[in-house]
């Protein structure tokens, strides 16, 4: 299992945190996730409503944002559920951050199928500049974790930041995207590999040329 | 080799839009009321006639788990389809390309195998981490709707059907279809005894089948084509195409449609560019997730990729996360790798899984480096032992098996470590 914490209840946390509330925008999205549930099970809402919480605390701190125990209070009210059942959903799913992140969360792949392609290299990158886990940057810029297989195994290595993936890495490949993102600036997603669109054999594609070009239509030759 | 006109998702490199404007030019949504002329149990006969098996992971017929599903409600409750799009196994990334390129064969899928098991609803559990990948797919149902594909009087068939996306927000385990609906009614991800199966009581106590998103995407272009088609490639037993993905050292790692049983060598030829360093560099492949143990080079080359020709090896075609090691691979570390991911993702329920897998990781940490006994060994096959089949979901044999791979193929390497690492401290002894 992980091992995950909660950040100590304090009167300091209270004082920042016992007032958040949904703000219009937050509310509508999370009425709207609701819906989507049969009636009296708006508990299944609970996850899509702790990730709405962790991104309003991200836009009103500039960061990634995290779920401080007010907030998980404040979603367990919102959805007329025991804290309780709140809480351990958030400590249970790792994409809920527990304790405060930087503007920038690099979450590294470090297994096998990421391994075998040199994250090694890719994690030592960002230890170079100053990364480690469970810290964020002296800047509030950056935080660092080691995640596993995040799925991006044919474009491996990998770092998802934020909301974005960037895939086939090298060192200096991942360095070009963090001065970028450090300077605001928004390098571009996915794969980093010269004349490689996504996920097919790089510069050797070996099946559906025509789609290349054009939006083939391939039930003519049915 | 698999030619184009016969690859079912020709949008899955993502050259052209996803929209539904040119999903609908590229054959998608074309008369899915034809399709859905026939009735519930023709559709289901035609499933089971193409072969399907499960691309999710254990290859079970799909169309043997729709025909589970009550054919009528007794007693009021609705039946739901749960689509698993919560792919987390190392070496897999083959729904993360049909969702975020071709969502509409997933969305079309949804409705006619929702309307072939009676449906009320399908939720598609999309794994957190997928968050464009989600972006994607939530924009393609709403367009979905907006056209009237979906919801009530779906595709003009009379038949209403939602179909909503709920995503998780990382935990390997939610993979597991009971821990699925455990965590779509909002609660921790961790797997329910069976019985009672999901076609009894899943999602809301309610009629529930579980299906991979690869198995639902594929289902109208058999429905389009007929089983005939479909079954026409690779042999009895394992039909069908499938999405490959290969990672680790080939030269050009890619995912791509083949025909099943196709060998790994024309596999690896065709499209990766073969193995880097070439075929007498290739130390090891994992050919179907983490969770299947490895098969040596010397077996891997001619194998038969298919759910019965790597059963035969000892090892299982998985989801066809291909992951190839070639011969300056640390195997041991490799597979301590794996062992340190399955700790991570213990969802902590059972005993023998949540002790076990900890202390097989530090065993495999120890082993790494050598620093062990030689009777530990034994030891650390006993424990996957003790481990396998004694937990409720398959997360403990899935982090058994890779040891047990390793242990089976590559004893004498792990030997020579720890023999070298005594001969080296007694050596500083003296």
């Amino acid at each position: 299992m992980a091992a995950r914490h909660i950040a100590p209840d304090t009167p300091e946390l209270r004082e920042r945190w016992g007032k958040f509330a949904f703000d219009a925008e937050t509310k509508a999205k999370a009425d709207w996730h609701i819906a989507k549930y049969p009636e009296g099970r708006q508990k299944s809402a609970t996850m899509p409503l702790l990730d709405l919480a962790q991104r309003q605390v991200g836009r009103e701190t500039d960061t990634q944002g995290w779920l401080p125990l007010p907030v998980i209070e404040y979603v367990a009210a919102f959805l007329d559920q025991p804290v309780i059942r709140v809480l351990e959903v958030a400590t249970f799913y790792t994409m809920y951050n527990l304790e405060p992140v930087g503007k920038f969360h690099v979450q590294v792949c470090g297994t096998t199928p990421c391994m075998l392609r040199g994250s090694d290299d890719i994690i030592a990158a960002c230890k170079k500049r100053g990364m480690k886990s469970g810290h964020v940057s002296d800047d509030g810029l950056w935080s660092f974790t080691e995640v596993e297989c995040m799925g991006n195994c044919a474009t491996a290595p990998m770092v998802q930041i934020n909301d974005d993936n960037y895939e086939d890495l090298t060192a200096e490949r991942l360095d070009a995207v963090l001065d970028a993102l450090a300077k605001g600036e928004t390098p571009k997603a996915g794969t980093q590999e010269p004349g490689r669109r996504t996920s097919e054999p790089a510069n050797a594609l070996s099946s559906l040329k025509e789609m290349v070009t054009e939006n083939h239509d391939y039930r003519g030759e049915w | 080799m698999l030619e184009d006109k016969d690859r079912i998702f020709t949008n899955v490199y993502g050259f052209q839009p996803w929209k539904l404007d040119a999903a609908r030019m590229r054959g998608d949504w074309d008369d899915t009321k034809g399709l859905l002329a026939k009735s519930q149990d023709d559709i289901i006969e035609e499933i089971k006639a193409s072969g399907l098996r499960g691309r999710g992971g254990a290859g079970f017929p799909t169309g043997m788990k729709w025909s589970f599903m009550p054919k009528e409600s007794k007693d009021g409750r609705p039946s739901f389809l749960v689509i698993n799009a919560d792919e987390s196994e190392p070496g897999s990334c083959k729904d993360r390309e049909i969702i975020r390129h071709d969502p509409h064969k997933l969305i079309e899928g949804a409705l006619c195998a929702g309307y072939a098991m009676r449906a009320r609803a399908a939720y598609i559990y999309i794994r957190g981490e997928y968050i464009r990948e989600a972006e994607v797919l939530q924009a393609a149902i709403d367009e979905a709707y907006e056209a009237g594909l979906i919801g009530n009087n779906a595709s003009g068939t009379g038949y209403d059907f939602d179909v909503f996306m709920h995503r998780g927000a990382g935990a390997y385990i939610c993979g597991e279809e009971t821990a699925m609906i455990e965590s779509l009614e909002g609660k921790k991800g961790q797997p329910r005894l069976k019985p009672p199966f999901p076609a009894g009581a899943g999602l809301y106590g309610c009629p529930t089948t579980v299906n991979n998103v690869e198995s639902i995407a594929v289902v109208p272009t058999i429905l389009r084509r007929g089983a005939a088609w479909f079954s026409s490639f690779g042999r009895e037993n394992n039909k069908g195409t499938k999405l490959f993905q290969i990672s680790g050292h080939v030269n050009k790692p890619c995912v791509v449609e083949e025909a099943m049983s196709i060998t790994f060598e024309e596999l690896i030829e065709k499209h990766c560019g073969g193995i880097r360093g070439g075929w007498d560099n290739l130390l090891a492949v994992i050919p179907g997730g983490s969770s299947v143990p490895l098969v040596p080079a010397e077996q891997i080359r001619h194998a038969i990729m298919d759910f019965d020709g790597l059963k035969e090896l000892g090892s299982g075609l998985g989801t066809a996360g291909v992951i190839v090691m070639d011969k300056s691979t640390d195997i041991v570390r490799a597979i301590s790798r794996l062992s340190y991911f399955y700790k991570h993702e213990s969802c902590g329920q059972c005993t023998p899984c949540r002790e076990g897998t900890g202390w097989m990781w530090r065993v495999m940490t120890r082993l790494e480096k050598g620093d062990a006994e030689l009777e530990e060994i034994d030891m650390l096959y006993q424990v996957t032992k003790q481990v396998e089949g004694h937990t409720i979901c398959a997360l403990g044999d899935a982090a058994a098996w890779p040891i047990q791979g390793l242990l089976k193929h590559f004893r004498p390497e792990i030997e020579r470590r720890i023999n070298e690492r005594h001969a080296a401290m007694q050596e500083a002894a003296e």
